[in-house]
């Protein structure tokens, strides 16, 4: 009971910062919107082409804006040497792991809540048609990304360029995930159903987040510990 | 029991050697004064007692574990060169985090408590950010002290506290060694140190000079120890 207590102290204490200084929060949902505004301008698609490409330019924009909150995952622990204080604390690893992630997760699906109705808006689609498959696949591929993105940003950490490095770690990990989510959502905002054929996608997406999240548990003490 | 037995610890920053064989151990009860110049070792050998590095030969026991064991470090207190404490989190969140994940029965109370005896009470409910620096001094003393620790590992106690800060310290120090806790601390600031230390220990180049019973000789002169083994 202690072990999830600590996740979930380490998780809320994450949101209560963000919540207050909302650093990173804000940035993403700007770049996000900013994103997918700038696309329908320069684009100006139509209904079908939308529904080609809306996989794709959803998730291109969410690891994107992503990429910014987990930037601060474990940046925000540098100042006053805060990671020192929970490394030496009864605090496991993989409870701080498991706790920094959730907290993330729960961020990535506040930007991707606001993002989804403004793509609606922009791109005049009803993007809800299947809310429930739609609702596992965000949550599954959301859940992956944040993994990757969690486990870098401890190994990153203590580098000058972290916010370089980053991304150029990160997005070459998350391909499977990504390319599972961009073909299953695309299918879902076109309100088709997952065909048989596709649903490898599904499995791949959920094989991709639990060996991730399992390597990164097993591993993330040796990256926490020099 | 050792409260800390250390065996031919060597840790390497790429080629240099930080700590070369270094091997002592720690009675419980005992304060121990960890003192060498800067670059000499002092604070790679609290953090890799700390549990915050690991070396690359040797090994640490603590209260007769390892160091990175869960209930090894639920039993350290740890006050380190950066105030671990977040600004962007009043003072009762601070302490009520770190006490929830020291898994306290009563965080809160414990919480309350300890503001009251560091004097931060009135402004328990004020962010960190908004502290003067003695202040939140005082609250990093408030998070190592929380959970009652039985062996105190602190990596210059004393550098930039104002005289209330370091009477509370010292205070809180004297409470805890007549407890039976453990204390090791590394420092610069002799005179409060010796006030205090049972034991010394002097590191030179990463390297164990002396380890043994803080001489009388330094109660009159702090500095003894360095010229006595050529280190001043």
């Amino acid at each position: 009971m202690l072990y999830f207590r600590q996740v979930w102290t380490v998780a809320g204490k994450d949101l209560r910062s963000e919540l207050r200084t909302k650093e990173s929060l804000n940035a993403a949902i700007s770049f996000a919107i900013v994103i997918l505004v700038l696309f329908s301008f320069a684009m100006d698609p139509t209904a079908d082409q939308i529904r080609e490409i809306s996989g794709g330019l959803l998730w291109l924009v969410f690891a994107f804006a992503g990429a910014l909150i987990l930037n601060r995952s474990f940046a925000r622990e540098l100042g006053n040497d805060c990671l020192d204080a929970l490394v030496s604390s009864p605090l496991t690893g993989s409870a701080l792991f498991l706790g920094k992630a959730l907290g993330n997760f729960i961020l990535l699906t506040i930007v991707e809540l606001v993002s989804l109705p403004i793509f609606g808006v922009l791109y005049n689609i009803e993007w809800a048609r299947r809310p429930r498959a739609l609702a596992a696949i965000l949550l599954l591929t959301t859940w992956g990304v944040t993994v990757i993105g969690t486990m870098f940003s401890a190994l990153t950490v203590n580098l000058r360029l972290r916010e370089l490095m980053l991304p150029t770690l990160i997005y070459p990990m998350m391909i499977p995930a990504l390319m599972s989510a961009m073909r299953l959502t695309t299918l879902l905002i076109a309100g088709e159903p997952i065909p048989a054929d596709d649903e490898i996608w599904v499995r791949l997406l959920i094989g991709f987040d639990i060996i991730f999240t399992a390597l990164a548990v097993g591993l993330v003490e040796v990256v926490l510990v020099g | 029991m050792s409260a800390v037995a250390v065996e031919g610890i060597w840790k390497y920053y790429g080629d240099y050697p930080a700590l070369r064989n270094i091997g002592f151990s720690v009675q419980e009860g005992q304060c121990l004064a960890l003192l060498g110049r800067n670059g000499a070792g002092k604070t790679t050998l609290l953090r890799i007692m700390a549990g915050l590095l690991r070396p690359q030969r040797g090994s640490i026991r603590i209260f007769d574990r390892d160091a990175r064991h869960p209930q090894t470090r639920a039993s350290i207190g740890v006050i380190g060169h950066g105030i671990g404490v977040y600004d962007e989190l009043s003072a009762f969140e601070n302490l009520l985090l770190f006490g929830r994940l020291y898994g306290l029965n009563d965080p809160s109370s414990a919480a309350m408590e300890w503001l009251r005896r560091t004097s931060l009470d009135n402004v328990a409910g004020s962010l960190v950010r908004e502290f003067s620096r003695g202040m939140r001094q005082r609250l990093a003393v408030a998070r190592a002290f929380l959970h009652n620790p039985s062996l105190l590992l602190l990596d210059e106690p004393f550098t930039s506290l104002d005289d209330r800060a370091i009477a509370l310290l010292q205070s809180l120090m004297r409470d805890a060694l007549a407890r039976g806790a453990t204390v090791i601390m590394s420092t610069h600031q002799l005179r409060e140190a010796m006030e205090l230390a049972t034991h010394a220990a002097l590191l030179g180049r990463g390297k164990l000079i002396f380890h043994g019973e803080r001489p009388a000789a330094m109660l009159q002169d702090p500095t003894w120890l360095y010229r006595a083994y050529g280190e001043s």
